[in-house]
């Protein structure tokens, strides 16, 4: 089944999110589709897949114009996606799961063949060696896990082209070499492929053909011979260095000291099983690891977002443990949470507003339980100027900025106290480059300045561009914390909780 | 109504698009759709020049097409869907005065002979209901002297006294993200320990009705408490609470109301004894009008509520727990504290709601003592959009609505019951602009806000 | 490709066994509510009688197949028993949990059941010749949890697709406005009945049209159509039906026993002799429970509830799904409703719901959102009403009053996580937008 795009365009209002692409997919091969994030790449497949409506072009199966009028019409068409955010029910079984939408039922009032699709289930699970029980609950499953499930659920439906969005994302680097075999044996199966993602090795490691988005608009297509580099400027649009331009280290006293932290969940399961470890003043830690490995609790543990039963925080030589977070928040710790819409900014307020979120009932704020509100608007068209906000005014929503402001409002919040230690959890996630590159600046800035500074990030580049140490978390413990030259592969296989010694 | 223009507009165009759905934060639509104030900030102050300064943020527009997007501005504003909205529940609600007229079907019976009675039935029976809801809650036309003129227009007001407190407290929970459904059992459980303090204690005058008011208070405060706690320590979901302690209040005010020290004496009707008139609320016209100085308090809590929210740092936690309480939490909030305060607050106004009967117009406890106030008061809150102004105006409207109750009655011959059903369709169209502007083909606007109750 | 081979040893790791849930505080809650409640029993029933009294419980009918006679029991001795017995069930609970063991639905019943015959026999204590009728207490149980089940699964079937639906009091009193109107105007209850649902379903449709096209959001819409409901039918019953009195007549349906099943001691009585309404609530909740849990139907609302975009993804339509289900659950609320008027052979009377719709809610909750919890739920409401009747009637010595709380009591507990968690569909109350 070949599948074609001509001039397919999407606007959100007055911004187009795709410019009239054109896009080819050939049967057995695979197809990548390469671009920044907020490049517009999801927003392609979605039109692809149904989910939006193209407000012009066409979509082509095999030369015939195909209108998909919702997913239905294109899974129908042979069309399967799996999403970043996967679609399953979390109370479901994996049979249900796979069922869903397009039930094998028995008798008049349609009751469901459960028998019928656990052995489906079974059948595409044993072909690919994914090993998943068809009875198992989804929420119950690891996330690689769920990703096979998906994958079972569109091929269930014998899907001839498969579309998988930033399929890599919340895997380790062995699961993701996983996934990849599995896509290389999909594509010898003659199954079509499109790989979107942002990420050049997965796409040098089995692109047969890449297209490159940047903006809405495809900017071009390259062979997946093609050096790193030379990908790399066609997606952002200008020579880009991986690393970060930062002096060295200058490393002071320990400033802060984490001793045998642990933390369960509401359900008593041990998210931190006593982690140890201390950033001094003047240094960058990175965190590193696979989602979900205990990196949130441990952040929130320290900030006190979330209980602690057992181990200590001392920051300055001051136990923070089991402090209020304002308590933390005030002897010093700046912190850039990990999502920052849910939990950095208050979308419903102005800029002015999110900057004094934390500081509002402090001088110059407010006085005696009475806010200032010219003072809040002067600081705050400071903090805007800067810290590079674009925006119309301080008044502004918090939810009418790009990410990237959004991010920078974040950051301007947090650096505006005197910072003992900084936490950053996926401090550039979504962002654009100019604001990856700005959001780093200042973290290495407030390195030099003296402060302690944590980073959280999923992203190998990031942690390996900032790190002075770099910790690896796997399974609520951290595995190890090695230099910043540490290579990949070691690391990749720390991720998965080889220790380095094993690993090297 | 200008805090209308500021509803939150949808982001539609995010730089981020490639964040896929609105699935991504279903949390978060739930949560700006509770918000029953729309973005609850720039609410910075009521006063006419702030306004000016909004348009800092919106497009230039040339002077050329001023006189176009004027006439949009009107068609496209809130302010006119709001009077849409009332015109359109008038309208249905004549429809059902219509159907119910005895001299409508009689006349429909003939109709092929002479139609023009039925039309002037149609028409009388909708005129006279109307009119007497005009009479009875505003201005009487037909009375002899200024002060029967006027009379209607004070009993108003008098009506409106319970609404505008209940109403600002359910206000302010609905700002703090707080769905509080039990305004009617802090009523309840306000005017029961208002009353108490009434009948029971005999204090000199003055100090007798300062307590008397703040054992209103309190007695509302504790029933707000209640959910509040409930809520900040089990997670518990205040409109299930709320609820429920509506009813334990009624029931609880049933049982005080069987024991001896409740039982007005000579009487076998279920009712307290009169409170002492040192412990009631001075009329302030004198005898003859029934507006009491508890109007005039509640305008205060109103200028009180709108202080507290836009300037305090109190109002700022709470409009912050409000809008998103995971970042202000992480902001170093207290999220627990601040719907613990809140619930406390909005039941001490719905307690004083309380006063406004007790110690105001009904200074004897019976079962009815709340009447509906407390359910009124969501549909005052509602379409006040949960600001003290507007809940000040929207409570005179349904006051209004309700205290012309018995003029409907003699004058036109309806049940007051017609008042709720215009009532209720009023806040339903309000939440629906773009079902108000359907049915009055009206433009869609070009930025379609987003519905915010 | 090398590396392929070599890390698929390295992952997926098999869960350790420190990852096995520890136990948490929580769990120790049922056991020691259970404890509370049982001492208070002991305390309060058992110990507060004075000895030497006497309660008579009576069971059977004279239409039985065979009857049983009525017996006496020494008051102070049998709640005395029956607290130590809920006592031990407690104590067992506790066991239970130091175990890590499951206990199954029979210990809170059997328990419940020990506390209510303690509580019987104290209030019944001195009494002399008024008996507890017990068959009679049941009965009523049943017929009074009527509506609120036809409430609590109209609240099932909305929430399980993601509509939270406040309306119910509103449907259900359409229904019983419908019905009676209907009913009376053909002289046929029958057709009243059948007019019952189809005004749930009207409210339903008003539910549906502000939440799911217009986004409102669904507390306020339905907290809002209660107002409407209450103020249309008010209205009109001072209207229209006081102009025509032949409109609103007290009419009734017979009960329909069933043959053998209704002769049968207690249980015949109590389930099998009743007029068609309540084998009709029957059918519902067995239909709705296999249909939610078994059948297409039931997996596409219940996706629907939990994951939208999910449902979408795979072709459900969302929207559609949802208002469809608000327009039944608008319709089952709707036919509880007949309950107040054709069903009990009475007239409408104005807003003669007096709440039973947030009964409803707070059953569906402690049902946690199965048919068949909202059925245990809503007898157990239903029960606590018939219990006050019946303790008035054999003049209680606790305030009926007082006693009418029980029910909003209990809910408070159950969504305050004392009595066990329940968890709500995840998409509930979010509109579904693209």
């Amino acid at each position: 089944m070949k599948l074609e795009l001509r001039g397919v365009t999407k606007r959100f209002g007055d911004f187009t999110a795709n410019d009239a692409i054109d896009l080819v997919v050939e049967p057995g091969t695979v197809h990548a589709l390469l671009g920044e994030n907020g490049a517009g790449k999801s927003t392609l497949m979605n039109v692809l897949f149904g989910l939006y409506d193209a407000d012009e072009g066409e979509i082509l199966v095999d030369g015939k114009p195909a209108g998909f009028k919702g997913p239905g019409d294109a899974m129908a068409a042979g069309i399967g996606m799996v999403h970043q955010h996967f679609m399953l029910v979390h109370p479901f079984t994996v049979a249900e799961n796979v069922m869903l939408g397009h039930e094998e039922v028995r008798g008049p009032a349609k009751m469901l063949d459960l028998a019928g699709a656990r052995k489906r289930v079974n059948e595409i699970s044993d072909r690919f060696g994914f090993h998943i029980d068809p009875d198992a609950v989804v929420e119950d499953l690891s996330v690689g896990a769920q990703q096979r499930v998906e994958i079972i659920k569109a091929l269930s439906q014998r899907a001839e082209i498969l579309i998988l969005d930033e399929p890599t994302a919340v895997l380790t680097p062995q699961e993701t070499d996983e996934l990849l075999a599995i896509v290389k044996q999909l594509r010898d199966s003659g199954t079509a492929v499109v790989l979107i993602t942002h990420k050049l090795r997965e796409v040098q490691a089995v692109a047969d053909t890449i297209t490159v988005i940047r903006r809405g608009k495809v900017v071009g297509t390259a062979e997946p011979t093609a050096s790193q580099e030379e990908l790399a400027s066609l997606m952002v649009g200008r020579d880009v260095s991986m690393t970060v331009d930062k002096p060295e280290a200058k490393p002071g006293e320990v400033m802060l000291d984490v001793k045998s932290l642990t933390v369960l969940d509401e359900l008593g399961n041990p998210q931190l099983r006593g982690v140890s470890f201390d950033v001094r003043a003047g240094e960058i830690l990175a965190i590193a690891g696979v989602q979900g490995n205990g990196q949130t609790e441990l952040t929130e543990a320290i900030l006190g977002v979330v209980p602690t039963t057992a181990g200590s925080v001392t920051l300055d030589g001051v136990t923070l443990t089991g402090k209020k977070i304002k308590h933390t928040l005030m002897s010093g710790i700046g912190f850039v949470p990990e999502d920052r819409t849910e939990d950095g900014l208050v979308a419903g307020f102005s800029i002015a507003n999110n900057l004094i979120l934390d500081v509002y009932d402090q001088a110059p704020y407010s006085k005696g339980g009475v806010l200032k509100p010219s003072v809040v608007r002067s600081e705050a068209e400071k903090h805007v100027e800067q810290f590079d906000v674009r925006t119309t005014g301080v008044d502004a929503l918090a939810s009418s900025l790009s990410g990237g402001n959004q991010q920078k409002v974040v950051l301007a919040r947090e650096l505006s106290r005197p910072l003992k230690l900084l936490i950053a959890s996926q401090p550039t996630r979504g962002l654009d480059v100019g604001s990856i590159e700005f959001v780093h600046k200042r973290i290495v800035q407030e390195r030099d300045n003296g402060a302690a500074v944590i980073i959280v990030s999923s992203e190998l580049d990031e942690v390996v561009a900032l790190a002075d140490r770099i910790a690896v978390m796997y399974h609520g413990k951290i595995v190890d914390i090695v230099p910043p030259d540490t290579d990949r592969d070691t690391l990749g296989l720390m991720m998965a909780g080889a220790h380095e010694e094993d690993a090297a | 109504m200008s805090d209308d223009d500021k509803n939150p507009t949808t982001p539609k165009a995010p730089q981020g698009s490639d964040v896929t759905s609105s699935a991504d934060r279903p949390k978060k639509a739930a949560e700006s759709s509770v918000l029953v104030g729309g973005s609850d900030d720039g609410g910075d102050a009521p006063t006419p020049g702030v306004t000016g300064e909004s348009g800092e943020g919106g497009e230039p527009t040339t002077r050329s097409e001023d006189a176009r997007s004027m006439l949009r501005q009107i068609t496209e504003s809130s302010t006119l869907v709001v009077i849409l909205a009332i015109v359109a529940s008038l309208i249905i609600g004549g429809i059902l005065i219509i159907l119910a007229s005895e001299e409508v079907r009689t006349t429909a019976g003939y109709f092929f002979s002479r139609p023009g009675d039925m039309l002037s039935a149609m028409w009388n029976a909708v005129s006279s209901a109307y009119s007497a809801m005009w009479n009875g809650a505003f201005f009487n036309a037909d009375a002899d002297s200024f002060s029967g003129m006027i009379r209607p227009f004070i009993n108003t007001l008098t009506m409106a006294t319970p609404l505008i407190f209940a109403g600002l407290g359910l206000g302010i929970g609905f700002r703090a993200g707080l769905f509080n459904i039990g305004a009617q059992g802090q009523i309840i459980m306000g005017a029961t320990l208002g009353a108490m303090v009434g009948f029971m204690w005999h204090l000199p005058p003055g100090l007798h009705l300062i307590v008397a008011v703040l054992g209103c208070a309190l007695g509302g405060a504790i029933w707000g408490f209640i959910p509040g706690i409930l809520k900040a320590k089990t997670g518990a979901h205040e409109v299930i609470t709320t609820i429920m302690l509506n009813y334990i209040a009624l029931n609880f005010l049933a049982y005080l109301l069987t024991l001896d020290a409740f039982q007005r004496p000579g009487s076998d009707n279920p009712q307290s004894p009169i409170l002492d008139s040192s412990s009631q609320y001075p009329q302030v016209f004198g005898a003859q009008y029934p507006l009491h100085l508890g109007f005039f308090v509640a305008l205060f809590a109103a200028w009180g509520v709108w202080w507290l929210m836009e300037r305090s740092t109190l109002g700022f936690q709470f409009r912050a727990v409000g809008a998103n309480p995971s970042a202000s939490r992480t902001a170093g909030m207290s999220v627990a504290k601040s719907t613990v305060l809140v619930m406390v607050i909005a039941g001490a106004l719905a307690g004083l709601a309380g006063s406004g009967q007790i110690l105001g117009t009904q200074p004897s406890l019976t079962t009815g003592i709340a009447a509906s106030f407390g359910f009124d008061a969501i549909t005052v809150a509602l379409l006040g959009r949960s600001r003290p102004l507007g809940i000040v105006f929207a409570a005179i409207l349904f006051g209004g609505l309700k205290a012309s109750g018995p003029a409907l009655q003699v004058q036109a011959g309806l049940p007051i019951d017609i008042v709720l059903v215009v009532q209720s369709l009023i806040v339903l169209f309000i939440a629906a602009p773009p079902l108000v502007r359907f049915l009055f083909r009206l433009p869609t606007p070009k930025n379609e806000k987003e519905v915010a109750v | 490709m090398s590396a392929v081979v070599e890390a698929s040893q390295g992952t997926a790791p098999e869960p350790s066994p420190e990852d096995a849930p520890v136990t948490a505080a929580k769990r120790w809650r049922t056991p020691i509510i259970l404890g509370v409640v049982a001492l208070v029993s002991l305390i309060v029933f058992g110990l507060g009688s004075k000895a030497g009294e006497t309660t008579s419980f009576s069971i059977s009918r004279a239409s039985d197949f065979f009857t049983v006679d009525t017996f006496t029991l020494p008051t102070r001795t049998t709640a005395i028993v029956a607290s130590l017995l809920a006592l031990a069930l407690a104590a067992y609970s506790a066991w239970a949990v130091s175990q890590s063991r499951k206990t199954g639905w029979w210990l809170p019943v059997v328990f419940g059941i020990a506390v209510m015959f303690a509580l019987l026999a104290w209030a019944g204590g001195g009494r002399g010749a008024t008996d507890i009728q017990i068959t009679g207490l049941l009965t009523g149980a049943v017929v009074l949890s009527v509506p609120l089940v036809f409430g609590s699964l109209s609240g099932v079937v909305c929430e399980r697709s993601g509509i939270i639906n406040i309306a119910i009091e509103g449907q259900l009193l359409a229904g019983a406005f419908l019905a009676a109107v209907v009913g009376s105007a053909t002289g046929n209850p029958y057709i009243g009945l059948i007019a019952a649902p189809v005004a749930g379903a009207l409210v339903g449709m008003l539910l549906a049209l502000f939440t799911v096209k217009y986004w409102v959001n669904q507390i306020v819409v339905g907290v809002v159509l209660n107002v409407l409901v209450i103020g249309v039918t008010s209205f009109l019953f001072g209207t229209l039906l006081r102009d025509n009195a032949n409109l609103n007549q007290n009419l009734g349906m017979a009960d329909l026993p069933i043959p053998l099943l209704s002769k049968i001691p207690i249980i015949g009585p109590v389930l099998f002799d009743h007029n068609l309404l309540v084998y009709l609530m029957y059918a519902a909740v067995g239909v709705l429970s296999v249909m939610l849990f078994k059948s297409r139907w039931g997996l596409r609302v219940r996706a629907v509830g939990e994951h939208p975009t999910a449902a979408d993804t795979v072709g459900i339509k969302v929207n559609r799904t949802r208002v469809r289900n608000t327009i039944l659950g608008g319709a089952l609320a709707g036919l509880g409703g007949a309950f107040f008027t054709v069903a009990s052979g009475l007239a409408f009377g104005k807003e003669m719901t007096a709440g039973t719709g947030f009964i409803a809610l707070a059953a569906m909750i402690l049902g946690r959102w199965r048919p068949s919890g909202a059925l245990a739920a809503s007898v157990m409401f239903g029960f606590a009403i018939a219990l006050k009747d019946q303790l008035g009637i054999i003049g209680s010595p606790i305030p009926s009053q007082l006693l009418a709380m029980l029910p909003y009591i209990v809910t408070i507990f159950a969504v305050a996580g004392l009595v066990g968690h329940a968890r709500p569909p995840a998409a509930e109350g979010i509109p579904y937008k693209k």
